[in-house]
Order: C-alpha cells, then sequence, then structure tokens
C-alpha cells in the first residue's frame, strides 16, 4: 500500500497523471515557439562574426543590433528557419540605440513577427528567446531559451561605449553571445524586444540570468528612420533633470537656443508627464527620452510656479552628422563630397543596385526608394485636385473672412490684417507672410506643388522616416500615429510635410530661419474625404502663438474659372 | 502503519492542491518585490559592490539581509520598493550564518508570509533582488525564476576562508546568487518567504559559483540568536583603540581602509599563543560584537574594561572557533 502511494506520487510528478493547466500551458508555449520561429533570423557577417536578428515585415526587412552589423560592410548572409541562405543588405543604423535594420533579398515572407506593445508587458510574464547563441545553428534553427520578465523600463548605463539603453526589458531567460539582435516573444509569440545586452562579470561572458532586450516600442518609434536608409540620431530636449531634496523630477539645467526653452520651459520647473507617460524619476525620464528620435514633437507636461502647464517640444538631434557618422563606423564618408556615389566595382556583387553610399547615410538605396514610395502615394492621393488654380474661402474662426488662391505663378492670402502676395520665383524666406504666420503662404504653395508635381518641384527633398502625425495628441506604444515625414529645402526655406497613411499631408512645418520656430499648419479634412479634396480647415500658429484657425465655407463669391 | 499511509496520501493529495493553488507569476512577482529593500552602504571597489538586497520581516522596519562588507559603513540606506529612502541601523548580526538585521523607522511595511516546512527538491521558486543594482529608486527589485535543485549543505570557500555556515542549503537551478543578490528574497509559487539568497561562494570542489539561498527556518533562528544576544551586538561606536600586538596577535598590514582581520603571526608564549590563536585565523567577532576590519578588532578589544575577559570568534578552515585570552591588560601608551 505504502508503495502504491510513492506511485500515486510519483505518477504526479512523470506524467502519468500531469495536472491538465501544466500540458494546456506547454501546448501554448510549444504554439507561441512555432508561430514566432519562422521570423528568427541567423544573421552572418564574414570575419566579423555575427548574432541574430528578427523579420518583421513581409518584405523582409529584419532588424538587429548595430553591435551585430558594425565594421561588417553592407552585405550579409542570413539563416531562417526553412534552412535556406539568403542575401540580405545593411538598410539603417542607430549607432545610439543599438539598432539596425537589414533586408533579406528575394522572396515575400510570409510570417514576420508581430510587433506587440512593450509598454503592456508586465513582471512575472512569461517570454522566450529566438536566437542563434555562439553561433550554434549551423542548420540554421534558432536556439529557444524560455524565462520570465524580471524587470521593465530598465535604464541601462552606457556601458564604456555609446550604445545606452534606456527604458528596456530585463529577462532570465538565457541571453548569450551570439542572441545578440535576436527577439525577445511574449508568450502569444508576438515580439516585444530585440535582445541585446546582458550583465556580465567576474564569470565570464555567459548568461547570468539577467539579460535586456531593447523595446519593441523603441523599435516601432525608430523603424521609419532605419527604412530611410539613415543614421539615426536620438533626441535631447536640451535640458538636464534632476531630482530635488522632495523627490520630485526638476530641470536642472537648460539651453536658451532650445525649443524647450522657447515654448517656457525654465529651471527648477518639474517635469510631470513626457511623450505621454508619466515622469516620477529622473530614469523614467531618461527612459522616454532615451527611445525618441530626434527631430520629434511631442507633449511635455510641467509644474511651473504651481501652475500645470502642456507644452509641445521638439526634440533636437544628440548628436551633429560628423559625429553620428563616426559612431557609425561610417565617417570614411564624412570627407567625401555629398554627392559621391558608390560605384559597382566598390559593393559586395551580392547587394549590387541595392546599395549606395552616401554621407549622412548607412545606406542611401533605400532613403530613394522611401522617398519615392512616399511620393507617389502624395501624388496618387492628389490625383483627383483640380490642375488649375485653387481658391479656398470661408471664416477666420478669431471673426472676419478668408480668401487663399493658390496657382502655378502666383498665391495670395486675404485676411481683415490685409493681403499677402507670392510670386513664383520668391525667395520665401524673405517672405515670411502673412505678417506673424512665420510662413503659412508660403508652406501652402509648397504643398500645393508637392501633391500635384511631386518632390521634383519641392527642391531637394529626403525622407526623413515616421514622426507623430498630430503631437498634441501623441499617445506611447502601440496607438501612437506616426506618419510619414518628407523634408524639402528650397527658396531658402525647409519645409517638413507630414503624410498620412491615405498618402494626403495632413501637417506643414516651414522654417525661414533654422534656429527659430517654424510656422506649423495642419490641413484638417473631411472625415470620409475622398481622395482630391480639399482640407476643410487650416490652422496655422508660430510656437505656441496660434495665428489663425481659417474655416473654409461656402465659397463667398462663386469660385472663378480656371483660366 | 495504516496512519502514515493515511498522512502521506494527505500529503500527496496537499501538494496537488497547492500546485492549483498557485497564484500568478505577476502577482507573486508584484507582492515579492514590495517587501525586497535595496541596501546600500560600503564597498565601490572592483569585486567589493556597495549594494545589496534585504527583506523586510516585520510592518515596523527589521530588515534581514546578508552580513557582509557593504554593512560597514556609517550610514547603511535602505530604498524601499516604493522608493522612500530610510538610513538603517545595524540591530546585530550572526556570524555562524552571515546574517544581519538592519532597522528603519518605518511603519506597515508590507511582511510576506513565511513557508512553514521546508521546501523540497523540485519546487518552483522565485528569487527577487537588486541583482548588479539595477534598480534604483522606486523601481522594482528583479525577479527570477527556476527550481530549487537540492536541499543540501553548503561546501564552498569565498576568499581565504570557507562558508562559516554549515547547515542545509538551498541549491537552486537559475542564476540567483549574482552582485548584489544577498539578501534578496526567495519565494515558493504562492508568494511565501521560503529563504533569502545568500552570498556569492564558488563550491570547493571546482570554483563552480553556487546559486543558493538560505532556507527560511535557519533565517528565523539566526534573527532569534541575534534578538537574544547569544549572536553578535552591533560594533561599538566610540572607543580607544587597543594595539593588539600586547595580547600576542599580529594582524595583516593595515593597507585598506577595511583591510579584514586576519591573523598574520602568534608571538611565542603570548596570551594569544595560549588560547590557541593560529595564523590565517579570522577575527569576526570580539566578546558579542560582530567586527569585519583590522580597526575595528582594535577598537572592540579597547572597549572591553581592564581586567574583563577578551573573548574571540574566529573562522579557521570555515568553522567557527572561539577562544579566551584571559584578562585584558591595561592600556599603556606604546613606546
Amino acid at each position: 500500500m505504502l508503495a502504491a502511494v510513492v506511485m500515486l506520487a510519483a505518477g504526479v510528478a512523470h506524467g502519468g497523471d500531469v495536472d491538465p493547466e501544466v500540458l494546456a500551458a506547454q501546448a501554448r508555449r510549444i504554439a507561441a515557439v512555432r508561430r514566432a520561429t519562422p521570423a528568427a533570423v541567423s544573421i552572418f557577417a564574414g570575419e566579423s562574426g555575427g548574432g541574430s536578428g528578427v523579420l518583421i515585415s513581409r518584405d523582409g526587412h529584419v532588424v538587429t543590433n548595430f553591435h551585430v552589423v558594425q565594421s561588417a560592410g553592407p552585405a550579409f548572409t542570413c539563416g531562417l528557419d526553412d534552412g535556406v541562405l539568403r542575401d540580405a543588405v545593411l538598410v539603417g543604423v542607430d549607432p545610439t540605440g543599438d539598432l539596425a535594420l537589414l533586408k533579406l533579398l528575394g522572396d515575400e515572407f510570409a510570417h514576420p513577427a508581430e510587433l506587440a506593445d512593450s509598454d503592456d508587458v508586465q513582471v512575472g510574464d512569461e517570454c522566450f528567446v529566438l536566437g542563434n547563441p555562439f553561433l550554434l545553428g549551423t542548420d540554421l534553427r534558432p536556439s529557444v531559451s524560455a524565462g520570465i520578465v524580471s524587470g521593465v523600463h530598465r535604464y541601462q548605463f552606457p556601458a564604456g561605449t555609446i550604445l545606452e539603453y534606456t527604458d528596456c526589458i530585463q529577462v532570465d531567460a538565457a541571453i548569450n553571445p551570439g542572441n545578440s539582435g535576436g527577439g525577445l516573444f511574449d508568450q502569444a509569440g508576438r515580439l516585444i524586444g530585440v535582445n541585446g545586452r546582458a550583465s556580465f562579470e567576474k564569470r565570464g561572458r555567459v548568461n547570468v540570468g539577467v539579460g535586456y532586450a531593447i523595446s519593441a516600442n523603441q523599435v516601432r518609434y525608430f523603424l521609419g528612420m532605419l527604412r530611410a536608409g539613415r543614421i539615426c540620431d536620438h533626441a535631447t530636449l536640451g535640458a538636464t533633470v534632476s531630482s530635488s531634496v522632495d523627490g520630485r523630477v526638476v530641470v536642472s539645467d537648460i539651453l536658451e537656443s532650445s525649443d524647450a526653452w522657447r515654448r517656457g520651459l525654465r529651471y527648477d520647473d518639474e517635469i510631470v508627464a513626457f511623450a505621454g507617460r508619466p515622469v516620477r524619476t529622473v530614469n523614467a525620464f531618461k527612459n522616454v527620452l532615451g527611445i525618441l528620435p530626434a527631430g520629434w514633437q511631442v507633449p511635455l507636461s510641467i509644474r511651473s510656479s504651481g501652475r500645470r502647464r502642456d507644452l509641445l517640444v521638439r526634440l533636437a538631434a544628440v548628436h551633429s552628422e560628423a559625429k553620428l557618422a563616426e559612431l557609425a563606423g561610417l565617417d570614411r564618408d564624412a570627407a567625401e563630397p555629398p554627392t559621391a556615389r558608390t560605384t559597382d566595382a566598390d559593393t559586395p556583387r551580392s547587394v549590387r543596385g541595392l546599395y549606395e553610399r552616401r554621407a549622412g547615410y548607412a545606406n542611401h538605396h533605400f532613403q530613394v526608394v522611401e522617398r519615392d514610395r512616399v511620393a507617389a502615394a502624395v501624388v496618387a492621393a492628389g490625383r483627383g485636385l483640380p490642375r488649375g488654380p485653387w481658391t479656398l474661402a470661408g471664416t477666420i474662426e478669431a471673426g472676419g473672412e478668408f480668401r487663399l488662391e493658390l496657382s502655378d505663378a502666383t498665391a495670395s492670402l486675404d485676411l481683415p490684417t490685409g493681403t499677402s502676395t507670392l510670386a513664383a520665383g520668391d525667395e520665401f524666406d524673405q517672405q515670411p507672410v502673412p505678417p506673424g504666420s512665420g510662413g503659412l503662404l508660403p508652406a501652402l504653395v509648397l504643398w500645393r506643388r508637392l501633391v500635384l508635381e511631386g518632390p521634383a518641384a519641392v527642391g531637394q527633398t529626403v525622407y526623413r522616416g515616421t514622426a507623430p502625425g498630430n503631437p498634441a495628441t501623441f499617445t506611447a506604444g502601440a496607438r501612437a500615429e506616426l506618419v510619414d515625414v518628407v523634408e524639402s529645402s528650397v527658396a531658402g526655406v525647409v519645409a517638413r510635410f507630414f503624410v498620412g497613411a491615405s498618402g494626403r499631408v495632413e501637417a506643414i512645418d516651414l522654417w525661414t530661419r533654422p534656429d527659430g520656430d517654424p510656422c506649423e499648419v495642419r490641413l484638417l479634412y473631411r472625415d470620409a474625404a475622398a481622395a482630391g479634396e480639399l482640407p476643410v480647415a487650416i490652422e496655422a500658429r508660430v510656437g505656441t502663438v496660434p495665428f489663425a484657425t481659417l474655416v473654409v465655407g461656402p465659397p463667398a463669391v462663386p469660385p472663378e474659372a480656371s483660366p | 502503519m495504516t496512519r502514515r499511509v493515511a498522512l502521506a496520501v494527505f500529503v500527496a493529495t496537499t501538494m496537488v492542491e497547492l500546485v492549483r493553488a498557485e497564484a500568478s507569476p505577476q502577482t507573486v512577482a508584484a507582492a515579492a518585490a514590495r517587501s525586497v529593500v535595496k541596501i546600500y552602504g560600503a564597498g565601490g571597489v572592483r569585486g567589493l559592490e556597495a549594494y545589496q538586497s534585504g527583506v523586510i520581516m516585520s510592518p515596523d522596519g527589521r530588515i534581514v539581509t546578508a552580513m557582509s562588507t557593504v554593512l560597514d559603513s556609517e550610514g547603511i540606506d535602505c530604498v524601499l520598493d516604493d522608493g522612500r529612502r530610510f538610513e538603517a541601523k545595524l540591530v546585530g548580526v550572526d556570524p555562524r550564518r552571515e546574517l544581519a538585521i538592519l532597522s528603519i523607522a518605518a511603519a506597515d511595511l508590507p511582511v510576506l508570509a513565511t513557508a512553514s516546512v521546508r521546501a523540497t527538491a523540485g519546487t518552483r521558486v522565485f528569487a527577487v533582488s537588486n541583482l548588479f543594482g539595477v534598480a534604483v529608486g522606486d523601481e522594482r527589485a528583479s525577479v527570477q525564476r527556476g527550481v530549487v535543485a537540492a536541499v543540501v549543505p553548503l561546501e564552498a570557500r569565498r576568499g581565504a576562508a570557507d562558508a562559516p555556515y554549515r547547515g542545509d542549503a538551498y541549491v537552486l537551478d537559475f542564476t540567483t546568487n549574482n552582485p548584489g543578490s544577498p539578501g534578496g528574497a526567495l519565494v515558493d509559487g504562492q508568494g511565501r518567504l521560503i529563504g533569502v539568497i545568500g552570498k556569492e561562494l564558488r563550491a570547493t570542489a571546482n570554483g563552480i559559483w553556487l546559486n543558493y539561498a538560505m532556507p527560511i527556518d535557519e533565517v528565523l533562528r539566526g534573527c532569534e540568536a541575534i534578538d537574544a544576544g547569544i549572536a553578535s551586538l552591533p560594533a561599538t561606536a566610540e572607543a580607544p583603540a587597543f594595539d593588539v600586538r600586547r595580547l600576542g596577535i599580529v594582524l595583516v598590514p593595515n593597507l585598506l581602509d577595511r583591510t579584514p582581520p586576519f591573523v598574520e603571526a602568534i608571538a611565542p608564549g603570548s596570551a594569544a599563543a595560549r588560547a590557541g590563536l593560529e595564523v590565517d585565523d579570522l577575527i569576526v567577532a570580539v566578546g558579542p560584537r560582530a567586527v569585519g576590519t583590522r580597526v575595528g578588532v582594535e577598537k572592540e578589544v579597547g572597549a572591553i574594561r581592564e581586567g574583563d575577559p577578551v573573548r574571540l570568534a574566529l573562522i579557521r578552515d570555515g568553522v567557527v572557533v572561539e577562544c579566551d585570552l584571559g584578562p585584558r591588560p591595561a592600556t599603556e601608551t606604546t613606546p
């Protein structure tokens, strides 16, 4: 009888009678690993070694660590779980955030990883890691290690290098050399992070149960910039913060040349929230800032002299372009004129036609690809618009009426305060008209040209990546509404066009001088607007000062016939 | 016989019930982390971290942690899970178990339930500690998951001496004993405190770093010993240093502020020689008071009144040895 009891106990432990919940959990884990495995990539970088990566798009984009691709040239060999080796080309790099983007050549890839919202990850969540530790996967099948999330929103100081890990996810799943760049997945098999760092100390460079992954949200925020072939830069507020004696996060230093200063941020102001997240500690502030790309405009809530204020701040770049190129290990390019192009002879055979070296870019080829993609969308969305002059008229929210006329040759805006005009060929930086708008009329002129004729008509254009379409309503994480940004330098001004998924231009920022505040224009369309409809309202402001909201109404006078 | 079988069946079914009753890992992790504190003290030089972990043992601020050089500091700070920072007082240490009790002036702190029976090999556990000091302020201690691999005595060494603790330890199958981990919590699937993470140790046999925790029953016995004063009291704050050469003890040269009090030589025929002190002994206590440095030994002997017995606790070959050196000589100015 005693023996029977022992057998019963053994049965509990060894499978005859396993708790159905345990079996169900195991089945879920196996399913999640199966789901994620087709997205696991082994990266071979020749003499530089290699690492891991994750497939994140059907057209073959693979995200990995910068330190995996660093000084490995533009060509890679990658393996997927199907056992097939494929060529891949470098697309973009983020040396500060330790991210890089490759593109696999060839097919459609049916099973990219799904990016989860990493802000939803909790300590204790099941997770697993797919990758190529110690480059063991000679059959190209990834190794799996499972664990739990040990910590979230971790801040890791730069480890003797520039690789600062902010807002990262800490896990006890084994992360070893070679796992770098591979995916961290949640229990549904969705991508929550990119493994890149581990705490190693006196025990040698092997896992001690403390690994760190770059959050999926950081990947999400930088993906547009990486796809654009750029060397990405991180952001600075132009101010430093510290903990006050009573534990508040306060501004301890601020540059008077910063956008934050112009928006009213001052010494000793308390930071309450930043980019859609609460800020209670200095590390929390660094965590929010560290995952944002340079150039974004995001909300900042402060408490100043006892009063809460909600600002929008524009984040400046941390590094100069030359410094960035040096960090990216591409400083050899900096000495070359910006127009220098690679010849085929310089390019590894496998990626010919897909790689173009140019100062400021990891791979200029993809800058052209992305710019053309957005340009085509803008032009397609503008196809129904009249080719002739556009006339928009209606009321101004603050009172009075307006009339806007835009044509190829001239532009004019009638306001109660007077009429502003521009002619083709004007240098716009001399004409930030109407007075006090910072350049509303030049912004609208360039908008019409871009929409009707494409980027070639608005000077030198670059695709910058993605940014919040409406910074005032920015939501952190997967719900962040990011739109494509095309920047044009023409007639003495710089204009950034924010292009929504429909190809419609939703906003324009126009600078007539580099260090000042731009004219910020928002174009509002009917909810169910069809392609080829003009906006129903135009808002303009400079810095925090609203200029005017123009509401297009029934025309005060019938539209004139096109000439 | 029948009763024994009945008991065994009861235990078996209870175990199944317990497995079913496990809370979610997220809940266990959050609750355990609230009772783990970050401790900051002395250190900061290579290989000696200035931080470790501790577990809240009472709502009014008793904290158990590992006895280590981190505590050799005038100011020990404890940072709670909610970010509040307290200066901690060292209540006492148990050199045999290498445990220490701190106290902070707080109230209504969260205390974990403790397990009433020893965990067995195969028990699923969570380790919660501030490993590598990654969490600061109100950031949560790190949580790792694994299994108790064995319940066995330690076979370990650290520096020149073995670990003094000779009782059972939970040997763990995951890397729990990292820099900063000592003093952290080991909890079971229901979130009950079953052990306290020990100091970093390597196995004597093969040099492998050990991952282990002291079972909570041993921890509680250590706490009782400290409270009863039979373990050890904290260092005396102010006492004139006494030159222990006058007892026949030559300590290793005082090269660092915190040179450990290893015996370098014994004067033949001295009180130390008569009491049986040996070269390479490490002095861990003078009377009831723990010492960790050469300077500490000199101060504590100085605090003993002339004529009172000088009793030392030593670690020799991993075992605590006690020696009575007889009455303390009068203080004399050295020539």
